[in-house]
């Protein structure tokens, strides 16, 4: 076992037991924190993948502003300071069961895929994909499509949730 | 570099997993949102691992990534005025009791 192994180990079973615990944990807002911890671990996985971006991207937007935009919105919705009743519907178990078995067909059909056990390749010195990255979005003959849709749907997202959560036309 | 790619994709695989029982057994719409954001974020392992193993010299990948960004932050945004929105009109947000349109 080589010391990247050992740390790929250690993330992955943080990561998985943070989010075992965002599905399981009764309390709402413990749930929203330990997605934080997730979502933290993803951020170590992109780092030992060599994305850079992605990783500050991850922390800045995921964790900086969803993590508190879901604890906001936890906060704004309960009238008193416990949760009321369980949190976890009555015929869990057959999520749990569908849960597994999917888990089950995928594993599979990784495990079986022959040209999924390569080892990634150094990257080529040279090529700086932080660079290649910021072209790639801009560039007309890549994805600058992709790129100002996403900015459309942000600002229309932003518009509707404006309009949305407002109390315009509140029956009051 | 001594990672096989199939490690990253299994953990993703069991990341969308819990994220998929977290949505199906929650009765909280909040949490139900938690859920889904388990499982977009298992996606974008996916999408980077990919990235990493082909060709990193191609960026399909990383800005597939970057948009499942955005249409998460969109999503989310959203997804929460909605919650809000019926928190203050029924005063609930169990997906059960939220029946209005139901027949």
């Amino acid at each position: 076992m080589t010391v990247e192994q050992i740390i790929f180990i250690i993330t992955g079973l943080f990561t998985l037991g943070s989010a075992f615990m965002v599905v399981t944990t009764q309390k709402l807002i413990q749930a929203a924190l330990w997605l934080v911890s997730a979502l933290f671990g993803v951020t170590i996985l992109y780092a030992i993948l060599q994305a850079d971006f992605l990783a500050v991207v991850q922390v800045v937007v995921y964790i900086g502003a969803i993590a508190v935009l879901f604890i906001f919105a936890v906060m704004l919705t309960r009238k008193e300071l416990r949760d009321q009743g369980s949190q976890t519907r009555s015929n869990w178990w057959i999520a749990a069961l569908l849960g597994a078995l999917v888990l089950a067909g995928l594993v599979f059909l990784i495990i079986g895929e022959p040209a999924f056990n390569r080892m990634a390749q150094a990257i080529p010195a040279g090529v700086d994909t932080l660079r290649n990255l910021g072209t790639a979005l801009v560039s007309p003959d890549a994805y600058v499509m992709p790129f100002e849709v996403a900015s459309v749907l942000l600002l229309s997202a932003l518009v509707g949730a404006v309009y949305i959560a407002s109390r315009k036309g509140e029956e009051k | 570099m001594s990672i096989p790619l199939s490690w990253y994709l299994i953990l993703a695989a069991t990341l969308f997993c819990i994220g998929l029982f977290g949505v199906l057994s929650r009765r909280n719409a909040i949490a139900i949102l938690l859920g889904i954001e388990l499982m977009l974020n298992a996606v974008n392992i996916n999408l980077v691992a990919f990235w990493r193993y082909r060709d990193p010299a191609q960026m399909a990948g990383q800005v597939f990534a970057v948009i499942v960004f955005a249409v998460a932050a969109a999503e989310v945004a959203v997804g929460l005025a909605l919650i809000i929105s019926v928190y203050r009109r029924s005063n609930t947000i169990v997906a059960d009791d939220i029946d209005l349109m139901k027949w």
